[in-house]
């Protein structure tokens, strides 16, 4: 899973009110390698909540984003190569999610977030 | 009526190991999944500037439909609620990002942050219960809901079903309706029983946002049903609920002659009936 999934992600359990963001424990991260679109980059960034990704990016190993941004640092190469690469190029492999205000877990396996809720959760 | 699989096991169950081989295997399937996804794609409208947009897929199984979004350029993530397509979805190593979940429990993603979703065959499992837990009305209105909060303005959500009967079409289109969604149904090849697609067109918003539905291929022969859909939903609401309406509009119930015949009819196997008095089979009072 991709920090650009974790962003848009909110933990979805009855009478949560804020289940965003969801804090990550890291087994294992992965890195692939993919283009550069600076287009994309630069219509996501208005709906990417910018604390959340920093901080996400910082408890999985990557602190080289800086804490705030704003649309006119979309012009600069080397912030483009840094927001793209803690957004598309990162994957939480094993791990887990948890929910910043119930405390449940949700495991992440293969990259993949197991986010059924349990019957009474609905 | 056995060959629909919706019929058969719940989807994380009927998808298993075997099934969704299938998938990875069938250069049929493959071939109807990846027409159906670029229809659905046509129908989106997502402006034509050449900017990925990030997409959502509803039941994306092994992520064919993803691949067809990933060649177009578009980022995506998928949902699905059987680990086995999923596992077969990290086999091909699709690009987008894969969730396990379960569509009736509500999409968990941030409001308005999504530009589009399509689905393919999947919204048509909403309609069944196979848990004691599941009401399809409460997972039908928990989807729509949490699709229209997590979908930006104006964008759209393009939902390929099949439903079983036209009561399953109007139960599914009307919880679209009521989550706040515009739209119809587009049907692709309406003439042919089997090549016959049906298209939910939901659009985030006022109708007045969304761009005009693309030109239909010559042979595809669609035809917009959201007019004629609205007479569906009359005639076979009302054409469900008759019987008792009737028995309501009459008001006279079975009468007092026919509850002294099964009282009567129960004292003789034995049971214990209270007495018959003035009282037996008299209506109640409005107010008691």
């Amino acid at each position: 899973m991709r920090l650009l999934t974790h962003n848009m992600l909110s933990s979805n359990i009855k009478g949560v009110t804020n289940g965003f963001p969801l804090r990550i424990e890291v087994e294992k991260v992965v890195e692939k390698q993919v283009d550069l679109n600076p287009d994309f980059l630069r219509s996501m960034f208005s709906k990417i909540d910018w604390k959340a990704l920093v901080h996400a990016a910082r408890s999985i190993g990557y602190s080289e984003l800086p804490d705030e941004a704003d649309p006119s640092m979309l012009d600069s190469d080397d912030f483009l190569r840094r927001f793209h690469h803690a957004l598309l190029q990162l994957h939480l492999e094993e791990g887990a999610l948890i929910c910043p205000e119930t405390g449940r877990r949700f495991p992440v396996n293969k990259g993949i977030p197991n986010m059924l809720l349990h019957e009474d959760e609905v | 009526m056995s060959s629909r699989p919706e019929l058969q096991a719940p989807p994380e169950i009927f998808y298993d190991d075997d099934e969704a081989r299938k998938y990875t295997s069938s250069s049929r399937i493959i071939k109807i999944q990846s027409e159906l996804t670029e229809r659905a794609l046509e129908l989106l409208a997502l402006p034509d500037d050449g900017v990925p947009r990030l997409l959502l897929d509803i039941g994306c199984g092994s992520g064919l439909s993803g691949e067809t979004l990933s060649e177009k350029g578009h980022e995506w993530i998928g949902l699905d609620i059987s680990q086995s397509m999923l596992n077969v979805a990290l086999e091909r190593e699709v690009e987008g990002d894969l969730l396990l979940g379960d569509m009736g429990q509500g999409l968990g993603f941030r409001p308005g942050v999504i530009d589009g979703a399509i689905s393919i065959s999947a919204i048509q499992w909403l309609c069944n219960a196979d848990k004691s837990s599941h009401d399809p009305r409460r997972r039908l209105k928990a989807f729509f809901g949490s699709l229209y909060r997590c979908l930006a303005r104006g964008a759209r959500a393009v939902l390929q079903v099949y439903p079983e009967n036209i009561d399953q079409r109007v139960l599914i289109l009307n919880f679209a309706m009521l989550a706040g969604f515009s739209g119809g149904v587009v049907v692709d090849y309406p003439h042919s029983a089997k090549k016959r697609k049906e298209y939910l067109v939901l659009t985030c918003g006022p109708p007045s946002v969304s761009k005009s539905v693309p030109e239909e291929d010559g042979e595809s022969c669609s035809d917009d049903e959201s007019s004629g859909d609205d007479e569906n939903q009359t005639v076979c609401v009302s054409d469900r609920h008759r019987p008792r309406k009737k028995q309501r509009m009459m008001k006279k119930g079975k009468g007092r002659e026919w509850v002294l015949k099964k009282k009567e009819q129960m004292r003789r196997r034995g049971n214990d009936v209270p007495a018959d008095t003035k009282y037996t089979a008299r209506k109640r009072k409005a107010r008691f």
